[in-house]
């Protein structure tokens, strides 16, 4: 059911809206609106029943296993909301001046110089709202130097076929053209096609390292050294950061641009689909044209302050992304959660991403899975391909998944990177103990024997969840996005 | 080892399994030069680990630091009222530690709510479609903007009529995010004596040149209500688009986008519709995380970017949700796709969607009145100090722009020091408008909140 079909006309919450109507009679008839919108009216305790069961019917961290490949679903600690939600950060006005945000702006400039730290990229800005927020800022800052150096054949951006859709969108958003470098055997970038691609009108390249295929590019030096000398810039999506953190920094690959997903990395929550949020460091030579606003530090001992530096300080900015300050409350939890393990447990977060990835990869290839590269290291994720099983059994990647919700464990990514068919990209991350894993295996290779034994079981998953497989074609075809009380009486049952 | 669940022998186990010697092997393919560099620059508090603790009393004397001043800011962030059930139920683990629902019967809890939301936007908007949000009202406005100029197949022109009505940083936002795209965003003047936007204006900019599109504010980023009918009207017949630029509160009296216009002609109605969702149960924040809204007629639905929820049936036939027109989507298509945006709000969208539910339209329009009201008392009680008077002299809705006898820095600091946030400062974006003042009351403001603003002005003027 929906809340809207709680409703009654006429009950209402009351103790949540002032207690009388006022009167508006002096705002103009003509821009009034002559009837009310069509809410749900229900009592407080109608809502809370109904959204509590709602969030009953959801997969989370917090309630199941959630082996997402390339979306770093690791625990959110319970200590960042709480310390984000301090009623002196939730009260504050985005236009609040420096004077009444002093606290605040000490929290995003610890923050800046810790990226930094760990980027090895010379400046950080915090604004973009989203990893692909981020990923336009980084290229508009690739497409800004170029211009301010009156390179303007540079218009092409070339991006790995294993990248994320997001890298093309985003390079077209800039303005730019996109050309696709092809994944190696191994799972490398083909550097002889990269070789041949590079030319004059390189703006640069998108690469995220570790890649999306769960190995890190060994030609890294090699890529940089030709991308650069083409004249073009190297831009590092930072989806796959928690995966060297403390181990190697981007900067130190040769990237003059990055971005980082602090929800991934910092494990700030996914909320269902968001907020993230997308901070940019650049080196030294793209600095002036960070997206603001950024915080800045100021004097020393009792002078200090931290201050806003917006268009005014920075000319040259490729400007702002959101209205304010960006998702300010995210970036708070990432602190938190920085703060909690400082960078020395930072580096702990990569080694045990990948120290639970290639455990779990080596049980399932013991257990006769198929790996996409068996010959590679796993970083903090990798790709089994089930070719195999789908010929021998007709059944999909999709069907696996599917019944893998049965046995309480989200499905891993599925259909990407799309270079591999038949595709799972597995990442189990750090806070997931040895048993979770070992049950996961577990239950992998009972599914496995049920495709053999009972392939209509697999075809017809998931079972036990509150609905069967449901027809997204349908849903395509036959357009219902909103509540219609007319029309919605048809499909109900 | 915080948030790493793994014994000693864990370690070695899995180690051994792996057939590794050491954690330390299974970097081996990254080349030694790159190993990470010299980060000891870094204050030595920031490297250590710390007990939450620690943490807790660092972050508490940080909130502390920034005071509870009394807040007339507003322009683009509101504060408004919270039921104490919208945070308790949006942060519940199984909608706070979620992912985006790409496994639609694992995530029906998600999907429900976006579905929920999609409808009360398209409720409160009057137009047919919504999607999941956006980032911010700023950024939605933005994909707004290259939706119309994708969708207006009449007019070629990448133009878009932008009045200079709309918020500042609105504006800087849309120029950051479609810049690169061969748009042009035509600048158009306020009316200096009502503060809104004319046809002589629009007609004017537009210089008998096509443009694809017309952003309307309602209300504008003065507080000033727009003729939005005659304006809509006048853009349907040059063959634009119009994007109604909306507050959601304000939609509870006002107009919605889609009634727009003279309805009896076949044009009615914006086309489009977005703003910033914060005023439905989003805490203030510091700007965000917020959400941004955008709802489009059914003719554009395929053009909507982000993230849409659609209701499907499952195989045995019972209703059920999942996302759709993924085939707009960057994930599938790549450099083609509608917008390079991957996800949404969803966190907030819960908010928004609780927030609305225990509302409801009447509440939603006492919350509204209750704002439109206090302006009033807040501006009659201001103007009772010699020399400050309303700049514009049209209706507005819960905020107004006010002429100060003083610069208006000064007055800003004078009031802070008594912790009191007197307003916006909007010369800073309109030189013409120097001197000036945005206030806002909200219907969190009381009669005494209003009575101490208009004492500490009168004494920093005095």
């Amino acid at each position: 059911m929906l809340i809207h079909d709680h409703s009654h006309p006429g009950r209402r919450a009351a103790a949540q809206a002032p207690l009388h109507l006022a009167n508006c009679d002096d705002l103009p008839k003509a821009l009034r609106r002559k009837t009310r919108p069509a809410l749900p009216e229900v009592s407080e305790l109608d809502a809370v029943r109904h959204y509590t069961r709602l969030s009953q019917k959801n997969f989370s961290i917090d309630t199941h296993f959630y082996p997402l490949g390339s979306c770093t679903m690791k625990y959110n600690p319970r200590a960042c909301n709480s310390l984000a939600s301090l009623p002196g950060f939730l009260a504050r006005h985005p236009a609040a001046p420096e004077s009444h945000s002093q606290g605040v702006m000490a929290c995003l400039f610890d923050l800046q110089e810790m990226l930094k730290a760990i980027t090895g990229m010379h400046a950080v800005s915090l604004a973009p709202a989203a990893g692909a927020q981020g990923e336009l800022a980084g290229v508009l800052m690739i497409r800004a130097y170029h211009d301010a150096r009156g390179d303007h054949a540079r218009r092409e951006v070339l991006v790995p076929d294993a990248a994320h859709g997001t890298n093309p969108a985003s390079a077209i958003m800039a303005g730019f053209e996109v050309r696709e470098i092809p994944t190696g055997p191994d799972g490398d970038v083909d550097v002889e096609a990269l070789s041949q691609a590079l030319g004059p009108q390189t703006a640069g390249i998108m690469l995220t390292n570790p890649s999306t295929v769960g190995v890190f590019d060994r030609n890294i030096q090699v890529i940089a050294k030709k991308v650069h000398a083409a004249g073009g810039l190297l831009y590092y999506d930072g989806a796959n950061l928690n995966a060297i953190l403390g181990k190697v920094r981007p900067g130190d690959m040769g990237f003059d641009v990055i971005h980082m997903n602090l929800h991934k990395t910092f494990s700030t929550p996914h909320g269902g689909g968001g907020p993230g949020a997308g901070p940019v460091g650049v080196a030294k030579h793209l600095e002036p044209y960070l997206p603001i606003p950024l915080v800045a530090h100021e004097g020393e001992g009792p002078g200090e302050k931290w201050v806003w530096q917006d268009e005014h300080s920075r000319p040259e900015t490729i400007g702002r992304l959101t209205a304010f300050g960006g998702n300010i409350g995210i970036l708070l939890r990432a602190y938190i959660y920085a703060r909690l393990l400082g960078l020395e447990g930072m580096q702990r977060v990569g080694e045990y991403a990948t120290l639970n990835a290639n455990y779990l990869l080596k049980r399932l290839s013991a257990a006769g899975f198929q790996p996409a590269y068996p010959q590679r290291r796993a970083s903090h994720e990798f790709i089994i391909t089930l070719k195999r099983e789908a010929k021998d059994h007709g059944i999909t990647t999709m069907d696996f998944a599917k019944r893998l919700l049965d046995y309480g464990f989200h499905a891993p990514t599925t259909y990407f990177p799309l270079l591999v068919p038949e595709c799972l990209l597995i990442e189990p991350t750090e806070t997931e103990s040895k048993e979770a894993l070992d049950a996961f295996v577990e239950t992998m290779i009972a599914i496995r024997e049920e495709a053999v034994q009972n392939p209509e079981m697999l075809r017809t998953a998931p079972h036990s969840l509150p609905v069967k497989r449901l027809d997204d074609v349908r849903a395509a075809r036959h357009l219902d996005l909103a509540y219609n009380s007319e029309t919605n009486n048809a499909t109900a049952i | 080892m915080p948030f790493i669940p793994h014994t000693p022998e864990d370690t070695s186990e899995m180690l051994a399994t792996i057939g590794a010697a050491s954690i330390e092997e299974l970097f081996d393919e990254i080349p030694p030069e790159l190993r990470a560099g010299d980060i000891s620059g870094l204050a030595q508090s920031l490297m250590r680990p710390e007990p939450e603790m620690a943490v807790a009393r660092l972050m508490q004397e940080r909130a502390r630091a920034d005071g509870e001043p009394l807040c007339f800011l507003g322009a683009g962030a509101y504060e408004h009222h919270i039921p104490a059930a919208v945070w308790q139920l949006a942060t519940r683990g199984e909608f706070y530690s979620a992912y985006t629902p790409y496994q639609a019967e694992a995530s029906q809890g998600t999907l429900q709510v976006l579905y929920e939301f999609q409808s009360m936007m398209t409720a409160l908007t009057g137009l047919d479609a919504s999607n999941a949000s956006l980032y911010d009202g700023a950024s939605a406005l933005a994909e707004a903007a290259l939706m119309a100029v994708r969708a207006n197949r009449k007019v070629k022109d990448k133009r878009v009529l932008m009045p200079a009505s709309v918020h500042p940083f609105y504006r800087q936002t849309v120029r950051s995010i479609v810049r690169h795209q061969g748009i042009e965003l035509v600048e158009v003047p306020y009316d200096p004596t009502g503060g809104h936007t004319t046809i002589s204006a629009l007609e004017q900019a537009a210089a008998g040149k096509p443009f694809a599109a017309l952003v309307i504010p309602q209300p504008n980023v003065f507080g000033v209500l727009e003729e939005v009918d005659s304006l809509t009207d006048w853009a349907h017949q040059h063959n634009a688009l119009v994007i109604g630029l909306v507050n959601p509160v304000a939609l509870a009296l006002l107009s919605p986008p889609g009634e727009w216009g003279t309805q009896s002609e076949k044009s009615g109605g914006a086309d489009i519709a977005c703003g910033e969702g914060q005023p439905l149960g989003m805490p203030l924040a510091s700007g965000g995380p917020y959400l941004g809204f955008l709802c489009c007629t059914q003719a554009l639905v395929r053009q909507l970017p982000g993230r849409i929820a659609g209701k499907t049936l499952d195989l045995d036939g019972n209703p059920g949700y999942t996302l759709t027109l993924q085939a707009r989507e960057q994930h599938i298509r790549r450099s083609k796709a509608t917008s390079n945006i991957c996800t949404n709000q969803g966190l907030l969208v819960t908010a928004a969607t609780i927030h609305l539910s225990l509302l409801g339209a009447e509440g939603l329009e006492r919350v509204a009145a209750a704002c439109h009201a206090n302006t009033r008392a807040l501006i009659a009680r201001l103007c009772e100090i010699p020399g400050i008077e309303p700049v514009f002299d049209r209706p507005v809705f819960h905020e107004q722009l006010l002429r100060l006898p003083r610069p208006t820095e000064d007055i800003l600091k004078a009031l802070a020091a008594e912790n009191i946030l007197a307003g916006f400062n909007l010369g800073r974006s309109y030189p013409e408008l120097d001197g000036s003042l945005l206030v806002c009351a909200t219907e969190t403001r009381t009669e005494s909140d209003i009575d101490r603003f208009r004492d500490a002005l009168g004494r920093a003027l005095s």
